[in-house]
């Protein structure tokens, strides 16, 4: 397929300037005029609606496929919600009206959205206080170890490493190292955060340490039945307990991170909560913290007076701010919008059916790939492609059934894995046609050796040059 | 090539190390290699560096993930492999010879680090992993 730059043809326009073009352009100062004309494509309204409509085809979103991606929650994404966040005096709304004095009148129903979201993922989530500021998931995560370092700088003293269990996101020690952090791995023991290595660490280390950055369910489906003990060994040292909420969907009204002795907490609202992203939409990282904490998070905040009245409020202590005006405005009002129209049973059910749909799809899958790790998983589990088979080959393969590849080579520490998560909104149809397509792949890659490699075969685009691309970075657009 | 040569000396992470007098060179296995699949990136210390063993002396990158290399053995940088800068692929095609990383002077007495493997060890130790 072209580029819409390939489809250009001199002088073919869609355009009608109104009076004369040339006097037009002498209306802008000399000075700000271009030099030579704009290096744009040239196309008929027909030309460019073929174009992007072509495109638009080739897309693959959840509303059309399944999309078993692991850690990244792609469930669907419920269409009243967007009607929610579409209503225009949302939609039209200027983000610095709030601050004009006499203004806050025209702006109670927003502040009064972004007041209830914060209360309902504090009741979620068992904490005192949340920002909606953060933009996502990595925002949040960089909002809150700023918030952990800060904790200890305001008690006086200099926390300098941040324990992270080596089965983590990556995206946890990428935070800490950006927050100034330096890095200590945790090694796990049967797949779970081993708390005898936490305590060994804290008794060498533990001065240094400011806290400890926990994904639970982890990365590997598996629910972190040392919590309790690892809670006691961080308080003794008074090191902070970080909740990566990627995985939230496993204990959605089942188990409260504030309750489980979890100091800060970062939600994805764009997976947990069923907004759009991976392409679809903005993301949303609300992070939240116990009362001790909430001194420093990042204003302005948004309170409600005696009378009624939403405002914004500045905190003297905070870290500052860490997005432009309240976040993803529009994201958050999307979350709000769907965590009340499920409720508190709703979102219990989420929970779930999001295990019940995950261990349906791992125990079938037994028989298909290697399932290491233990009988039960949370919300998703990881395989290995059988001896001798690839991972990303079977990944390609799947392309080819109209089938999102499940995430391949992460968590490091399993040997050609795969990582699946259906999510809650599957039904067993598409669970068992995504075990048919795999075991059908695994079947005919044993007859025919040529037949993995050569996958996918029905795609704009087969394979492209991974190795090429990482080695010879080229950041830059040459339009030439 | 053997896969695992009988006069290195290997870590647990995957690193050999080849003793030659009162200096070492170090690089990653053949299993290591064969593991992160194409590497794409190879980040190395600099002449003069102090390594320690058991710490970090670098770090590498493939298409599949981003590691640490860990060093075998503790001592000061003398030289580098700089051709790896742009040619990473050599690491894939040749672990033991061209793919070298630095080349670490010795502190005088200290013996090497007790826990590295002979070649056996370290091949019952990738069967284990595997």
């Amino acid at each position: 397929m072209n580029t819409i730059f390939e489809d250009s043809v001199p002088g073919r326009g869609a355009h009608i300037v109104e009076g004369d073009p040339e006097a037009v352009g002498k209306t802008i100062p000399e000075s700000l005029r271009r030099s030579a004309p704009a290096d744009l494509p040239q196309c008929s309204e027909l030309d460019v609606v073929r174009h992007f409509t072509r495109l638009s085809r080739r897309n693959f979103s959840v509303d059309a496929n399944f999309y078993p991606l692991g850690s990244c929650t792609m469930k669907y994404n419920p269409k009243f919600a967007e009607h929610v966040a579409s209503l225009p005096g949302f939609l039209g709304l200027h983000p610095h009206l709030a601050e004009l004095p006499g203004f806050g009148a025209w702006v109670q129903g927003a502040l009064s959205c972004l007041f209830d979201t914060e209360r309902y993922l504090c009741e979620i989530t068992g904490m005192d206080a949340f920002t909606l500021q953060p933009m996502a998931g990595a925002n949040g995560e960089f909002t809150g170890v700023s918030l952990m370092a800060a904790y200890h700088r305001s008690l006086g003293r200099r926390r300098t490493i941040m324990l992270i269990p080596d089965s983590a996101h990556g995206t946890n020690p990428a935070s800490a190292a950006l927050a100034g952090f330096d890095v200590l791995d945790v090694p796990s023991e049967g797949g779970l955060v081993d708390p005898e290595a936490v305590a060994r660490i804290l008794s060498e280390r533990g001065e240094d340490v400011a806290g400890l950055m926990m994904t639970c369910p982890n990365t590997l489906g598996l629910m972190e039945t040392h919590l309790p003990a690892i809670v006691e060994e961080l308080r003794k040292a008074d090191a902070l307990l970080y909740y990566d909420g990627a995985n939230m969907n496993a204990i959605l009204g089942k188990m409260r991170v504030g309750d489980a002795g979890f100091d800060v907490v970062h939600l994805n609202l764009h997976k947990t909560f069923g907004t759009p992203h991976g392409g679809g939409g903005p993301g949303s990282g609300p992070v939240g913290v116990t009362a001790r904490l909430a001194p420093l998070l990042p204003g302005p905040r948004v309170v409600k007076g005696n009378d009624g009245v939403y405002a914004l409020e500045e905190i003297p202590g905070s870290i500052g701010p860490v997005a432009p005006f309240h976040g993803s405005f529009g994201v958050i009002l999307k979350a709000l919008a769907y965590i009340m129209r499920l409720g508190g049973e709703g979102l219990v059910r989420v929970a779930e059916y999001a295990t019940l749909n995950a261990n349906y799809l791992k125990k079938r899958l037994e028989t298909v790939l290697d399932v290491p790790y233990g009988d039960l998983c949370a919300h998703e589990f990881v395989a290995s492609a059988p001896e001798g088979l690839h991972a990303l080959d079977i990944a390609k393969a799947l392309l080819d059934r109209g089938i999102h590849a499940p995430t391949i080579y992460f968590p490091l520490i399993v040997k050609e894995c795969l990582m699946a998560e259906p999510t809650e909104t599957e039904s067993k149809q598409t669970l068992d046609e995504y075990v048919d397509a795999l075991a059908d792949i695994v079947d005919r890659a044993g007859k025919d050796p040529a037949f993995l490699p050569a996958a996918p075969t029905t795609l704009p685009v087969s394979r492209p040059d991974e190795t090429t691309a990482a080695r010879h970075l080229r950041l830059t657009l040459d339009m030439a | 090539m053997s896969q695992t040569p009988t006069e290195l000396r290997y870590t647990k992470t995957h690193e050999w190390l080849r003793q030659e007098g009162g200096e070492a060179v170090f690089g990653i296995t053949w299993f290591a290699q064969d593991a992160l699949g194409d590497i794409t990136y190879v980040e190395l210390p600099r002449c003069g560096d102090e390594v320690k063993a058991g710490q970090p002396f670098g770090s590498i990158e493939s298409v599949k993930a981003a590691s640490d290399l860990m060093s075998p053995a503790s001592g000061t940088v003398i030289a580098v492999n700089d051709a790896l800068e742009n040619a990473p692929e050599t690491v894939n095609a040749d672990p033991y010879g061209e793919g070298w990383m630095v080349r670490v002077a010795l502190p005088e007495k200290a013996g090497l680090p007790k826990d590295l493997m002979e070649a056996g060890a370290y091949q019952a130790h990738c069967e284990k992993e595997h």
